[in-house]
């Protein structure tokens, strides 16, 4: 293999040259014990055998194929990818926080659990909730619990009956998933041509099997409901409860407490709207935050404090009637202290000032691109904005093309086709942390790509070109699954 | 004016400045950043937030690391705490390439052209986890041990179609109460099967056993294995992977899904998380197997690529009849667990698993011949065991921490006096001994 | 333009009559709107099949979508060769492509309230915009 790229990507175990190691392990510095029996024994391992330099090198160089918020401009509608401070990082990584033991009795990490207990009175303090439980380690553990929260609830309240859940039909995937999970029975609410959800749906399904809605606020179009307040009466008046989906929360920091609109129970995606970095894939975390007359349920552990100790006052505790653990251990605590040191950078100006930022950054595209795209929805927007990518679909560019496109301009492009309710969408998401230059950028960028999609649709549809990998046979990938290394692929070689 | 009530704060993380916010409401026709926020009712807006002022990086530093202090961290005191998460040896190569912003800072990976470095790492972690538990696949992983053994459960009855979900007493009681959140809404029943008197009736979907289990002790795959398959339900494993440097892996016992703990695998135990669940299975059942997974393919070059795959069993496209809800799960300690497996390597990993079983086994022996302490517990071990003592845990553990020495974890609620304790190769000789003869004060 | 020799149910399957079986597969309206189809979930031999009941999945790689009985009867032969190359039904759907054989419960009934190929070819003119 004389291709430098090639080499590069060439996997562990075709590196791997017998003999070579990677680190040093001390020598046993007591006496051998006796050894266990043969057959428990394992007589091979497959791996790799490198030294530390090429794994380095090799590891950085994948790095090199990635886009990432910290090399590209990453606007990806409803992941909120903003820049992730890396104070952040440095205090979580410090020993005082990296090396506890989460067994360690509580007076031992009084530290982490002062900052486990400020951190859940802000996230008390900024949904305008009673309660907050920070133990669900992503989104969609957030959506489980507050979901177990609800059945919990209505069951105890002799409602046993209350199996339905209504789901707007623009909802993320995992919210339906969720209230599956949770052994509820999914029925899909429609959205009007103004990107409400329909009242008049709402009301016929306010029957007495009615257990609630899941509500994402501002919905994943980017709009805020403009009958939210009246969706919540309707649900409290037929006996139900109502959540919200907190993924969109960087469009109302500061403007609006979702517990003042009558929501009963939401969750937060620390990932998206606190910064914490999203890693390729996690980790995240979710925390729940409820209403008083869900308190009881909240997942355990959530950390309380006892006034009447000099000392060693912060301890966990299960609420008594808990829906239970969600992990082995108490949250995913690096990502919660990434959170508290941003809330604690921003303060109460800062996080006001976000999502007025990202209100206007969204509005500002929106605004300059509608005359370039199609836009369903011609009213203000807010954090993120949604266009239809159907302009020149006959030429053959639709949304995909466009997004794939935009990779070559050395833009990560938007989340697209979702939500499904939009034909070819692109969902768009600048966030706070952009500035105008870049904005107008973009906003350049993307009119040129429609220019292109009307003289050149081919450059369009085939993109993207300047990639490190062009566009992948995934129908491939799907009928011959090819999920790990194997030995009798050893020489594995491409063809070019 | 694009500024509301609060008095000027510039943040450093928000580069638009005033008189550009106002550029830009000018070019598209608005008063004011206000106007844009006018759906949400007037009387629920500009609530008080009542969060302390910003505060420099300077002050937050010195702050948390005031707070820091009061915590005693595995850096400066012997660890000889496990149940879970373990003090084992992380390569400095780890952070240095985890911390790199392409990493970091990307997204999940459904751009493929513009994540062929997220990916490559998630089929090398799928690769390793695959040979280390002699397992057929694997996917990119789980949010943590606890949770990857529940979801192999609800995946056993959906294969089997049984709703009967049986568990060996030996298993870590936290991760049985996780399995239990899981189950009970779905209507599944959990029953615990005694390990003394192992009889597995035909309604059983699957047998949860822990290897090695709760206790330390490794447990008899191959009689579980005998048991399910008579049976026709599945054997679901939860394996220590530092174990399997030297035992023999349960994909050899006939394994039908693995499970596991990776945060032994070089990523910070961070007082719990986040950690990484690790899921393998058959080949046959790779459908069913929840989790994101990535497949090998090629570009319209005939370049070799990656490519997240087999995606409609996952929520964004099944949504309520996804093989599990999970979106978000934990790839960047996915990525620290595939660095250390590299760096650590076929020899490494073995020598860490050889140092971790002498020293644990040295240190029994030391324990078990001071006057007052025992091993309850017959059968062979790894690198933990349970120690009784003559007084209660908690009380040892003081004196031990006022030595620099975490103490095992009090299991006194289930075993009366006992203690589990685990021993790695980051424990040095001189530790042990200063274990050993705090110990000794106990004795009778 | 679908072909006569068989006829059509709403949900873009078909079933031909060929002695006292029923071949079963999905149409090319079908296998367009699927795009590569990439996995075939077929049911097992033996399995009772009621009209309009679910026979299975076809999946694409971004899509999955549900196959109904287009009528009643017993399972008595699934195509392998659409399981071994999924393929299959996006190149040949209405002949190779074919996925279960039935044997047929009711001729006359479940047959006769099925589209013929006229009938379904303007169902999917009006569908397609």
């Amino acid at each position: 293999m004389n291709n430098i790229q090639e080499f590069q990507r060439k996997l562990l175990m075709d590196r791997s040259v017998p003999g070579r190691i990677g680190s040093i392990l001390p020598e046993l510095d007591v006496p051998q014990q006796n050894l266990l029996r043969p057959e428990l024994l394992r007589d091979n391992l497959d791996f790799p055998e490198l030294s530390e330099p090429e794994i380095v090198r090799y590891f950085t160089n994948l790095s090199r194929l990635n886009f990432s918020i910290d090399t590209n401009f990453y606007p990806l509608g409803s992941c909120t990818m903003k820049y992730n401070p890396k104070i952040n990082d440095e205090i979580a990584f410090s020993p005082g926080y990296a090396s506890l033991h989460p067994n360690q009795p509580i007076d031992e990490v009084q530290g982490a659990l002062t900052i486990l207990y400020r951190l859940q009175g802000y996230l008390r303090e900024i949904t305008g909730m009673s309660g907050v439980s920070l133990a669900p380690l992503a989104g969609a553990q957030g959506e489980l619990a507050g979901v177990l929260m609800m059945r919990r609830y209505l069951i105890e309240q002799g409602q046993t009956q209350r199996l339905k859940m209504l789901i707007p039909d623009s909802a993320h995937g995992t919210n339906p998933a969720s209230a599956k999970m949770a052994g509820f029975d999914v029925v899909s609410v429609p959205t009007d041509n103004s990107g409400n959800i329909s009242l008049e749906a709402l009301r016929i399904e306010a029957t007495n099997d009615l257990a609630g809605i899941m509500i994402t606020l501002p919905s994943t179009l980017g709009l805020f409901d403009q009958n939210i307040v009246e969706i919540c009466n309707i649900l409290h008046k037929a006996g139900g409860l109502v959540y919200a989906d907190g993924a969109n929360m960087n469009a109302l920091l500061g403007q609006v407490k979702i517990g003042d609109l009558g929501f009963d129970v939401m969750h937060l995606n620390l990932h998206k709207t606190f910064s914490t970095p999203h890693g390729g894939g996690g980790p995240g975390a979710g925390p729940v935050a409820v209403k008083s007359i869900l308190e009881p349920y909240l997942p355990a552990p959530i950390i309380e404090f006892n006034q009447e100790l000099d000392e060693n006052n912060y301890y966990l505790k299960s609420p008594n009637k808990s829906i239970g653990k969600l992990a082995a251990f108490h949250g995913n605590f690096g990502v919660l202290v990434r959170a508290y040191v941003y809330i604690r950078t921003l303060g109460d100006y800062g996080l006001k000032q976000i999502s007025q930022n990202a209100v206007l950054n969204a509005n500002y595209i929106k605004e300059h691109l509608k005359e370039s795209y199609n836009l369903p929805f011609d009213r203000n927007c807010m954090h993120e904005v949604v266009f239809s990518a159907t302009k020149h679909k006959d030429k053959g560019v639709n949304g995909l093309a466009i997004s794939k496109r935009l990779l070559d301009y050395g833009f990560h492009a938007p989340t697209m086709y979702f939500p499904l309710t939009v034909d070819e969408a692109l969902l768009i998401e600048p966030t706070e942390t952009e500035s105008k230059e870049t904005l107008d950028l973009f906003i350049e960028t993307m009119k040129t790509i429609d220019q292109e999609a009307r003289s050149q649709p081919g450059l369009v549809h085939d993109a993207p070109h300047n990639t490190p990998i062009r566009k992948l046979d995934e129908a491939k990938a799907a009928r011959q699954p090819d999920l790990r290394w194997s030995r009798s692929e050893e020489s594995l070689s491409d063809n070019s | 004016m694009p500024v509301s009530d609060t008095s000027f704060f510039q943040s450093h993380y928000m580069p638009n400045t005033p008189s550009q916010q106002q550029e830009m409401l000018d070019s598209i026709g608005i008063n004011s950043i206000d106007d844009l926020f006018s759906d949400i009712p007037t009387e629920h807006r500009h609530p008080t937030l009542d969060i302390p002022h910003p505060i420099s990086e300077i002050d937050l530093k010195s702050e948390l690391m005031t707070l820091g202090i009061q915590n005693r961290n595995l850096e400066q005191n012997a660890c000889f705490l496990g149940a879970g998460a373990y003090n084992h040896f992380s390569p400095s190569i780890v952070k240095a390439i985890l911390t790199r912003g392409e990493f970091l800072t990307s997204y999940t990976p459904y751009q493929a052209e513009a994540s062929q470095g997220t990916l490559q790492v998630a089929y090398e972690f799928q690769s390793l986890i695959s040979n280390l538990m002699s397992m057929d696949v694997a996917n990119d992983g789980m949010y943590d041990g606890a949770t990857s053994f529940a979801e192999a459960a609800l995946m056993a009855c959906r294969v089997t179609k049984r709703d009967e979900i049986y568990v060996l007493d030996t298993i870590n009681p936290v991760y049985r109460e996780v399995i239990e959140t899981y189950a009970s809404p779905q209507k599944l029943k959990i029953h615990t099967l005694s390990s003394s008197n192992p009889r597995l009736p035909q309604t059983a979907s699957c047998l949860l056993v822990q290897y090695p289990n709760f206790h330390g002790t490794i447990e008899d795959l191959s009689l579980y294995k005998r048991q399910t398959e008579d049976m026709g339900s599945l054997l679901v494993v939860s394996a220590n992977p530092i174990a399997m440097g030297i035992l023999k892996p349960p994909g050899e016992f006939g394994a039908d899904i693995v499970t596991g703990e990776g945060q032994a695998l070089g990523i910070p135990i961070s007082y719990g998380g986040p950690y990484v669940g690790l899921f393998c299975t058959r080949k046959k059942f790779v459908r069913q197997m929840p989790g994101r997974i990535v497949g090998r393919t090629n570009d319209s070059d005939g370049k070799t690529g990656y490519v997240l795959t087999l995606q409609t069993r996952e929520q964004h496209i099944r949504r309520e009849k996804a093989t599990s809800n999970i979106c978000t799960s934990q790839a960047l300690l996915a990525l620290a667990a595939t660095i250390t497996m590299a760096a650590v390597g076929k020899t490494g990993f073995r020598q860490q698993s050889e140092l971790s079983y002498h020293k644990a086994h040295y240190t029994a022996s030391l324990i078990q011949n001071i006057p007052g302490f025992s091993l309850p517990i017959q059968g062979d071990f790894f690198n933990e065991f349970v120690v009784k003592c003559p007084i209660n845990p908690s009380k040892i553990n003081k004196q031990l921490l006022a030595n620099g020495i975490i103490g095992g974890l009090d299991i006194s609620s289930s075993m009366p006096n006992c203690m589990l304790i685990a021993v790695t190769e980051m424990n040095t000789a001189s530790q042990i001994t200063a274990l050993a003869e705090t110990l000794k004060k106990f004795g009778s | 333009m679908n072909p006569s020799d068989r006829k059509y149910s709403k949900d873009h399957e078909w079933a031909q009559i060929v002695g006292n079986e029923v071949i079963v597969g999905i149409t090319d309206f079908a296998q367009q709107q699927l795009g590569d189809i990439v996995y075939v979930d077929l049911p097992e031999v033996g399995s009772n099949l009621d009209q309009s009941s679910k026979l299975g999945e076809v999946e694409s790689v971004k899509a999955v979508s549900d196959i109904f009985s287009p009528v009643g009867g017993k399972v008595i032969e699934v195509n392998q060769a659409v399981i071994d190359s999924p393929e299959l039904v996006n190149q040949d759907p209405s002949g190779s492509g074919w996925l279960v054989k039935l044997a047929l419960r009711d001729e006359s009934s479940d047959f006769n309230s099925l589209l013929t190929s006229e009938e379904y070819d303007e169902l999917i003119e009006n569908e397609a915009h």
